[in-house]
């Protein structure tokens, strides 16, 4: 039993993790992407056409990250060289991604594919109880895992992180020290949304595996919000991240074990606790200091002043 | 003979109609160090952000060593080995001074190699003499350290022209002593320095040739020799008449603020305030000496209720206030201007009018009912643009986009503005030019004739001498005494700023 819920709770969280890491790194560069919602979607949609027609699973994820990757940049343009309003832009992109993944999709609801297929890690997947739930899952959930540490070892130890960083802290130092702020910001924005897409293919190539109108579910608003409440720390993430998806995991077991509680008010339970219990994590951890980059959601103007 | 490094002709830049460049004219030697003298304003910090490549020129060419050059970004003007250190500091606040450091530091892989570069930091740091945490977050810094972290970040590059933009405005002037030997050095090595200061000592004692700029535009560039105190300050400075100080004898006899036995800790748990005893009198200016970091931030922070002591009593008017609900009351009648003028004096985004209004907003002055008056609230910025004489550009302008002495000035006219009982003063000249901040004193003068009392905590001490009319000296978190200006000499001051009694 505990061992089916810890596998549920990581295939569950698994697309919410791949969206927050995006959002910390495209937030990180000073960017706010209210699209990730969107860009899920978008990913969800060409991750599942893109395998349905060539057959691979590996091609489906290309495109994902790339498709979604080019609409977040699309954002990324308007923030950096139009000087846009981030939010209202992020907004569009999501209300975007939602009505053409829905118009375009039409052809995709009810085609079958074959998803992403259990990896068993030797040795590992025999530990007794959580063994076979957290070493015998699907390359993406080991790939969410190892990026949770490679993003935060890149952010932290090398020099691209240092810049990144740099330019969503204050841009104005970043640019002094020859660091071309615009550039950053357009990567980052590309590969976070980049990620996010790939969040949306994880439902479709391996959660479900089926393509759904809105199959996202709101899953992108609770990685933009999980981004705040982890402090921007991947690490972070990833216990909000689980968290969500073991809500999900028992809220889904309660519903099949026939309980009385309406069905709506159990599916609202993940949303409202994990940001419940982010609130509180983050009051305790912040004290007066946040951790948000201090440029963040400003439009840098090298002619302006700080 | 020295060749020409940079030239710079005919340059024009201007803001949103404002003209703060004008037809600028300078030539830089290698191995000089070229004071630009100005009034707040006059345009210096524009001129040099054109130089790193902040600002683009709306017309006007560049040459470094007769090429004629086009620098379109900071990273032209590092290419071309122009390097600068900004009057609002480029720090990134969130992160260490460790990292801060190393965006200015060649890094030839692409990890970060931590061993290898703290052991380098630090040894950097060992050399300019400076005890800091290198894990430390830079907004944990003080100042004058922050000033440091950025000098360091100038130094360690190699540039051929460093760019200094009020560097001194926030050392001690032991700190600046030291920062000119750097100098000195640098500009044996055949580097040319271009160098920003409204410390008249200092340019008289540093600069090879000032160069004066007037409203934007070059007036005139004189040789060591030609220039004396006297008339560098006529030519910059554009309103002739001199101020002559008036200070009317006095006899003090109502004790108006008593602090007794105040201990304050700071955030790493060190003292900051131990066991400070201090009395103020009605109408007195009372002038505090001592090297910065003596506990003068928390004084002023604890008067104004930014703090609060661990023990002690502060007594206004005979009632004690330490912890009482009185407090508000009495707060609302302290003027603050405080150290760090553009995290704590201004609302930036706001304009100039609304930031003289800031802490009287409310009053019946400047409203109808519940809406502000604007007619009256312009009424009031007109007068207070007028008196201080602050430039702002055009109409409307952010604060932020004000020069920096210019902010100072805003703060100072929104404090004073209110007839405080009190008023705590930190460093209140700070990069102010020497007109304006004659301009100051008088009004400190004006206000002390009006009752109100004043703490005036600085390390300038012919300020010092100038207004106040007792000194007492800050040392560790202690009063060391109290001297009067009169019969005081410098020597004497400096001996118990130094802790010797
Ligand atoms: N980015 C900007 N946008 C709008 N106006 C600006 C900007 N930068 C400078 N100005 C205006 O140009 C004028 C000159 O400013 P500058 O900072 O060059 O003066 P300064 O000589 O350095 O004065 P200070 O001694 O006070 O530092 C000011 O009136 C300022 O408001
Ligand atoms: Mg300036």
């Amino acid at each position: 039993m505990i061992s089916i819920i810890i596998d549920a709770t990581i295939r569950a969280g698994t697309s919410i993790l791949y969206a927050t890491l995006g959002e910390i790194i495209i937030e990180r560069s000073g960017i706010i992407n209210l699209g990730i919602e969107g860009l899920m979607l978008i990913g969800a949609l060409s991750g599942f056409y893109t395998t349905y027609t060539t057959g691979s699973l590996f091609l489906g994820v290309i495109s994902a990250v790339l498709i979604a990757g080019i609409a977040g940049l699309i954002h990324g343009i308007l923030c950096t060289y139009f000087k846009g309003n981030q939010i209202v832009s992020g907004l569009a992109l999501t209300m975007f991604g939602i009505g053409i993944t829905a118009v375009l999709g039409k052809k995709m609801v009810g085609q079958t594919i074959e998803g992403f297929k259990r990896i068993e890690i030797p040795f590992l997947s025999k530990i007794p109880v959580i063994g076979n739930s957290i070493f015998n899952q699907d390359i993406l959930v080991y790939l969410s895992i190892v990026l949770v540490f490679v993003i935060t070892f890149v952010l932290y130890k090398t020099v691209w992180g240092l810049n990144l960083r740099t330019v969503g802290e204050n841009p104005y130092a970043a640019d002094v020290a020859g660091i071309n702020v615009t550039a950053y910001k357009l990567w980052a924005t590309f590969i976070g949304s980049g990620l996010a897409g790939l969040g949306g293919a994880y439902l479709s190539l391996a959660y479900t595996p089926l393509w759904i109108e809105n199959m996202s579910a709101g899953r992108g608003w609770i990685a933009v919000a999980l981004v705040i409440f982890a402090s921007w720390s991947c690490k972070r993430a990833l216990f909000g991240a689980y968290f969500f998806g073991g809500i999900s995991a028992i809220q889904l077991r309660l519903q099949a074990m026939g309980t009385t509680i309406s069905a709506h008010i159990l599916q609202m339970l993940p949303y409202i606790f994990t940001i419940v219990v982010l609130i509180i994590a983050t009051i305790k951890l912040e004290k007066g200091y946040s951790s948000q980059p201090e440029s963040l959601g400003l439009v840098y103007d090298r002619e302006d002043r700080k | 003979m020295s060749s020409c490094i940079l030239k710079i002709e005919n340059i024009t830049k201007s803001f949103a109609g404002f003209i703060a460049n004008k037809n600028v004219n300078l030539e830089i030697f290698e191995g000089e160090i070229h004071t630009i003298l100005g009034e707040n304003g006059a345009g210096k910090s524009t001129l040099m952000n054109i130089l790193t490549g902040l600002y683009r020129p709306d017309s006007g060419n560049i040459y470094i060593n007769g090429t004629r050059v086009n620098i379109k970004s900071p990273k032209d003007a590092l290419n071309y080995k122009i390097g600068m250190v900004h009057q609002h500091f480029m720090l990134v606040n969130n992160i260490s001074v460790f990292e801060n450091l190393l965006l200015s530091m060649k890094l030839d892989s692409f990890v970060i190699n931590e061993r290898k570069l703290k052991s380098k930091v630090k040894e950097i740091l060992r050399e300019f003499e400076l005890d800091i945490d290198i894990e430390m977050p830079v907004w944990k810094l003080s100042i004058g350290q922050q000033q440091w972290v950025e000098l360091i970040k100038l130094l360690i590059r190699d540039s051929k022209i460093l760019i200094l933009d009020e560097p001194t405005a926030v050392l001690t002037p032991q700190e600046s002593e030291f920062l000119f030997t750097f100098l000195t050095k640098l500009k044996s090595q055949n580097k040319a320095i271009i160098f920003i200061s409204h410390k008249m000592k200092e340019v008289m004692t540093l600069s090879d040739k000032v160069t004066i700029l007037k409203k934007g535009e070059t007036v005139k560039t004189l040789n060591r020799g030609e220039f004396d105190e006297q008339l560098l300050a006529e030519l910059m400075i554009s309103n002739k008449e001199h101020l002559k100080l008036e200070k009317s004898a006095k006899v003090f006899s109502k004790q108006i603020l008593k602090i007794k036995n105040l201990n304050v800790k700071n955030d790493k748990g060190l003292s900051d305030l131990s066991d400070f005893s201090l009395e103020l009198f009605e109408g007195e200016i009372l002038g505090i000496a001592g090297i910065t970091g003596n506990g003068q931030k928390a004084l002023a922070e604890v008067l104004t209720g930014l703090k609060k002591p661990l023990s002690g009593q502060i007594i206004v008017n005979d009632q004690d206030i330490t912890y009482s609900t009185s407090k508000s009351k009495y707060i609302s009648g302290i003027a603050h201007i405080p150290e760090d003028r553009k995290t704590m004096g201004i609302a930036p985004d706001l304009s100039v009018d609304e930031n003289l209004i800031l802490k009287n907003y409310s009053s019946d002055k400047f409203t109808n009912f519940f809406f502000l008056n604007k007619e009256k609230i312009k009424q009031n910025a007109r007068e207070q643009i007028e008196k201080y004489s602050i430039k702002m550009g055009y109409d409307g302008i952010p604060v932020r986009l004000l020069s920096g002495g210019n902010i100072q000035k805003v703060i100072i006219a929104r404090e004073l503005s209110e007839n405080p009982l009190i008023l705590v003063a930190l460093y209140p000249t700070r990069g102010l030019d020497v007109g304006s901040a004659e301009y100051v004193h008088q009004v400190i003068l004006d206000s002390r004739e009006k009752g109100m009392s004043t703490i005036l905590i600085s390390e300038d001490l012919d300020e010092l001498l100038k207004i106040s009319d007792r000194i007492a000296v800050m040392f560790r978190g202690k009063n060391m005494g109290y001297l009067s200006p009169e019969s005081a000499t410098k020597t004497e001051i400096g001996l118990l700023m130094s802790g010797k009694k």
